[in-house]
């Protein structure tokens, strides 16, 4: 198609086609097919079908039938996604700017070639990742048992209940305590490959200029990774609406304190496979991942108008 | 920069796109709604005794879903009797998971099987969403004076009969005799004498509680049924919810000076921590039904020996009691032999063959015969210091007192208990706010979905 459109560069040969209008041409489709039907069949489907759920009410005893918005309605002042929402609101302002932040201290320390054997170091903090998450909160939720575990060994050795994972006020903390390890190590390597890019002669020039350890860091490498730091950022703001995992494989160990609403995404699985309200439950999908994307695009949009300037 | 910029965006859309999708997934499995609450394809809706023979002379295939452990001992026995009939043995999940899949199954119109275990609890909820077939029709309902009352009352809703009485749960009590002499304790009677014995047992060790509860509701209804309490009237889809009648506060009161002094344990049951306490002692009693002792024995090892059975405790000297449990076989509207599954039930819950099997492998049986055998009467298992259990459980099932219903959307009103009443389990305070929570909880639910809930 681009070729068209060069034709006043061609002064000398009367162009063919001047007369016709340019042919539609389809062999752009004939290489973009085998991932459209994917795309169609595993993104716009399911999400074309959540959307079809939302606007009906299947009860038990009337059978189905048509309320338009009437469950969006609902979701939007029903206190049991807002307290869900406030929630994962909270682990996200509290938990994200603490992991990213501890990451890129790993990130800059192995980067800065002052330490020994950074390789052995990058593996340990990448290691906890390459853990499969329900592994690994079951590992934690051994280690968290105030009855049995490494947290009742402890409060018997201080004599007192000190450290109680389960209890209201600090389950959050044992959430967060869980995913910090799990992604530290992962953003850490999003960041340390990052700082890999960075041109080396950017740190010669400054060498030259006298700058040296915080203003190297300030002046260069931060700038030079903001574009890794965003995108965590947006994974990280995905991963704390999207809570999942974590709470739901605790909760046998704590079910009056994780409830079945304890984030939006357990309010819908609860939704769905305990009430069988499948079409609130795929309407509270729908706010959510509206909420997400609305959310994660800001961030986005803030974080590379930064960039242009 | 610029350039990397770009790529920013097309990762951010990619994630969001991520975000997006995985909510929508989420919800897209939850199978597609047929009109009218969901019935089979295989109609079924006629039929009488003689089908029942005629559908084992001419054979077929069946698939039956149970996590009863002798459940393929069971079918194997069938099938040597009845060679022309396979059946096909699936554990789908216990409890939660498998009703999910059931209802799931139920509701897409395909992929039930033609028969199905199904809790006492929630028998109400499958027949109330015309999902099970009415076995009177094949004249099952004369099978009644097989059972003891309590399990055939709750195979009946409504006029139908939706499935036949497997084992049953007469609510007993299990205790730790190696407990209770190292602290002096008699096996208390009354709830009063439990309490004493509860302070006893925390003051001696204050790691050690006289029982668990964390807060669940298939443990708590029970409870609330022996103390006479009736909080579920069902009526067609007439329900009344009312967790504060005479016997539900005369329960909490009760569990509420257990509650709040901090008496109770708080560790889940099924739990491994759960197990660990059962077996070094510091759960010395359990409330719970006549299918513990298979339990006991087989997970509790370091118990042998020191573990006993009585009645459960009173709160006036009467032997009353409740059913804690037990599951029932029904058959699904979905069948395609639909005479065939209900021979199979048949066979299943009431001859003497099926149901020896069943008691070979520990289960509490639901037919009077069998509990009334000077045979089983008679066992004296070693675990439990050779005491003769079984006469006391086998008492146990004859008070059970009757007019207990469950609510017919029980599944989901267990899965509430948590976010509602459970709140008082974790502040330590009054019960009955907590259940008040939960009723309100449940009459929204109820509302919600189509009934008429204390209107």
């Amino acid at each position: 198609m681009t070729t068209l459109a060069r034709a006043p560069e061609l002064p000398t040969v009367p162009p063919r086609t001047t007369l016709t209008k340019p042919r539609r041409d389809w062999n752009g489709w004939k290489f973009v097919w085998p991932f459209a039907l994917v795309f169609v069949l595993t993104f716009i489907t399911p999400l074309a079908y959540a959307l079809w759920l939302s606007l009906f009410q299947n009860k038990m005893v009337g059978g189905n039938q048509f309320v338009g918005l009437d469950n969006y309605v609902f979701a939007l002042q029903d206190p049991q996604f807002w307290e869900g929402f406030g929630r994962v609101l909270l682990f996200l302002v509290v938990q994200v700017p603490i992991m990213l932040g501890l990451a890129l201290l790993a990130a800059l320390a192995i980067d800065s070639a002052r330490l020994y054997a950074t390789g052995f170091y990058r593996i340990v903090i990448f290691l906890p990742y390459a853990v499969p998450a329900v592994v690994a909160v079951l590992m934690w939720g051994f280690m968290y048992g105030d009855n049995f575990g490494l947290a009742a060994g402890i409060n018997e050795w201080l004599g007192s209940e000190v450290i109680r994972p389960f209890a209201p006020s600090w389950v959050l903390i044992s959430i967060g305590n869980i995913v910090t390890w799990q992604f530290v190590g992962y953003n850490m390597v999003i960041f340390y490959s990052a700082l890999k890019t960075i041109p080396t002669d950017l740190y010669e020039a400054a060498e030259i200029d006298g700058a040296r350890g915080w203003q190297v860091i300030r002046a260069i490498k931060l700038p030079g990774i903001r574009g890794a730091i965003v995108v965590a950022t947006i994974f990280s703001i995905i991963g704390s609406f999207q809570l999942f995992n974590e709470p739901s494989v605790l909760q046998p160990l704590a079910s009056n304190v994780i409830t079945g609403s304890f984030t939006p995404n357990m309010y819908a699985y609860s939704l769905s496979f305990a009430g069988q309200q499948y079409n609130y439950s795929a309407t509270v999908a729908i706010v959510m991942g509206v909420i997400t994307a609305v959310i994660a695009y800001v961030v986005q949009l803030r974080g590379s108008r930064k960039e242009v300037r | 920069m610029k350039r990397s910029t770009s790529t920013i965006l097309t990762k951010a859309i990619a994630a969001l796109a991520a975000a997006v999708l995985s909510a929508a997934t989420l919800t897209a499995c939850g199978g597609s709604s047929a009109p009218g609450g969901g019935g089979g394809t295989g109609a079924g809706a006629t039929g009488s005794a003689a089908d029942l023979d005629a559908a084992l002379q001419k054979g077929g295939e069946l698939t039956y879903w149970t996590w009863t452990p002798t459940g393929q001992a069971q079918a194997d026995a069938f099938m040597k009797q009845h060679p022309k009939v396979r059946v096909k043995v699936v554990n789908a999940g216990t409890g939660g998971d498998h009703y999910t899949k059931l209802q799931n199954a139920v509701k897409a119109g395909a992929g039930a099987p033609d028969v199905a275990q199904v809790e006492y609890y929630a028998l109400q909820q499958f027949a109330i969403s015309d999902a099970l077939l009415d076995l009177k029709q094949y004249g099952l309902g004369g099978l009644k004076d097989l059972y003891t009352p309590s399990t055939w009352e709750a195979v009946n809703v409504g006029d139908g009969l939706y499935g036949l009485p497997q084992d049953s749960g007469p609510m007993i009590m299990a205790y730790n005799k190696e407990v209770f002499d190292e602290n002096g304790i008699d096996v208390p009677a009354t709830w009063e004498e439990y309490i004493a014995a509860a302070k006893k047992i925390h003051e001696a060790d204050p790691k050690a509680y006289i029982t668990n509860d964390a807060g669940d509701p298939g443990f708590i209804n029970p409870l609330i049924w022996q103390a006479g309490g009736r909080p579920y009237q069902v009526d067609g889809t007439n329900v009344r919810i009312d967790l504060q009648d005479e016997g539900t506060k005369k329960w909490a009161g009760m569990w509420n000076r257990l509650l709040q002094p901090g008496l109770l344990s708080d560790i889940p049951s099924w739990s491994d921590d759960w197990y660990k306490a059962l077996n070094n002692g510091d759960i010395a009693t359990l409330i719970t039904g006549a299918w513990i002792p298979g339990i006991l024995e087989s997970s509790v090892e370091q118990g042998k020996g020191k573990w006993r059975i009585a009645p459960v405790p009173s709160y006036d000297g009467s032997p009353d009691t409740s059913e804690n449990g037990g599951s029932s076989q029904a058959v699904l509207k979905q069948s395609k032999n639909p005479a065939l599954a209900a021979a199979f039930l048949r066979w299943l819950n009431s001859s003497d063959e099926s149901i020896g099997v069943f008691m070979e492998g520990g289960g509490f049986p639901s037919t009077v015969k069998q509990l009334n055998s000077a045979e089983f009467l008679g066992e004296t298992p070693e675990y439990f210091g050779g005491q003769k259990i079984n006469e006391v459980m086998v008492k146990a099932s004859q008070h059970v007192t009757s007019g207990w219903r469950y609510l017919p959307f029980q599944v989901y009103a267990n899965s509430a208990f948590a976010d509602t009443a459970g709140q008082s389990y974790i502040k330590r305070g009054d019960l009955n706010a907590g259940l008040q929570a939960w009723q309100a909880q449940l009459v929204t639910y109820g509302n919600q979905q189509g009934f008429t809930v204390n209107k």
